[in-house]
């Protein structure tokens, strides 16, 4: 049977990968996409640690997550239909100037 | 055991796939087999209810508007640079930094994962009814759940702001 440091350890390599993304891409969707992985992987540890002491409250809080994650990206993905109006483009780098 | 690696390496290798990708629609898809095998994952952590909400909510509604905004934004490629064949920990400035980071941050978990001794095993618990849980939520975390339905009415009222298109 897999133990809660299986599932911790998947949950570390998954953030790990969420974080290089955020780093890493010039795609501000990817970038969302980045951060909803470390929002799961976030999840999972919370579900696997409910499990392991025998309560609910582990769960509960992931209904939160995915409450606020939905927010999140329907707030990100707004901003980034308009800044694509405003530059025709999704790479971050071209946002850089406070105002234009 | 099995069925736990294979939910794992599915889940690992679509995020990476997720991150290696090109195209942001190629993403979404794979970010949703991600979800996917979490959701058996949760099932094997006997949480029937947050497996059935991954599906429907993460899955099903919040991956399905990044869909829209991908196909309404017709998808621009990422500009592929000069410096883009280089290996990411040769190359300069945040990229490395954040590249080195994830690095650290991966091997430290897995360090302190491994050196902990005990293997934590789950003890036979009873699976998690959904009306437990609805119980709890709506009795200690009553307050929470009032904010959050204020959080998503914001969020809603936020998101018609932004992407509305003004009159110019």
């Amino acid at each position: 049977m897999p133990t809660l440091n299986h599932y911790l350890l998947l949950s570390a390599v998954l953030f790990a990968i969420g974080t290089a993304g955020v780093f890493v891409r010039r795609n501000l969707i990817t970038i969302l996409l980045s951060i909803e992985i470390m929002l799961n992987a976030v999840n999972l540890t919370f579900v696997a640690f409910g499990r392991a002491m025998g309560s609910a409250d582990g769960q509960i809080i992931v209904f939160f997550v995915m409450t606020v994650a939905a927010a999140e990206a329907a707030i990100g993905l707004a901003i980034v239909i308009a800044l694509f109006r405003h530059r025709e483009s999704l790479n971050p780098d071209m946002f850089t100037q406070l105002k234009w | 055991m099995i069925l736990f690696y294979v939910f794992a390496a599915v889940a690992v290798g679509a995020s990476l796939l997720v991150i290696a990708q090109r195209n942001p629609i190629y993403s979404v898809l794979l970010l949703i087999a991600s979800f996917g095998a979490l959701s058996g994952l949760y099932v094997m952590l006997e949480a029937p209810f947050v497996a059935v909400i991954q599906i429907v909510v993460y899955a099903g509604a919040i991956m399905v508007l990044f869909l829209f905004v991908v196909m309404l934004l017709n998808a621009p490629h990422e500009e592929t640079e000069a410096d883009e064949r280089r290996h990411i920990l040769l190359r300069s400035g945040p990229l490395r930094f954040g590249a080195f980071l994830a690095v650290v941050l991966a091997s430290e978990l897995g360090w302190a994962l491994t050196q902990g001794g005990e293997s934590g095993a789950f003890a036979g618990g009873a699976t998690t009814s959904v009306a437990a849980i609805g119980r709890s939520l709506f009795t200690d975390y009553a307050f929470a759940f009032e904010v959050t339905s204020v959080l998503i009415l914001v969020a809603m009222v936020g998101a018609v702001v932004l992407a509305h298109r003004e009159k110019a």
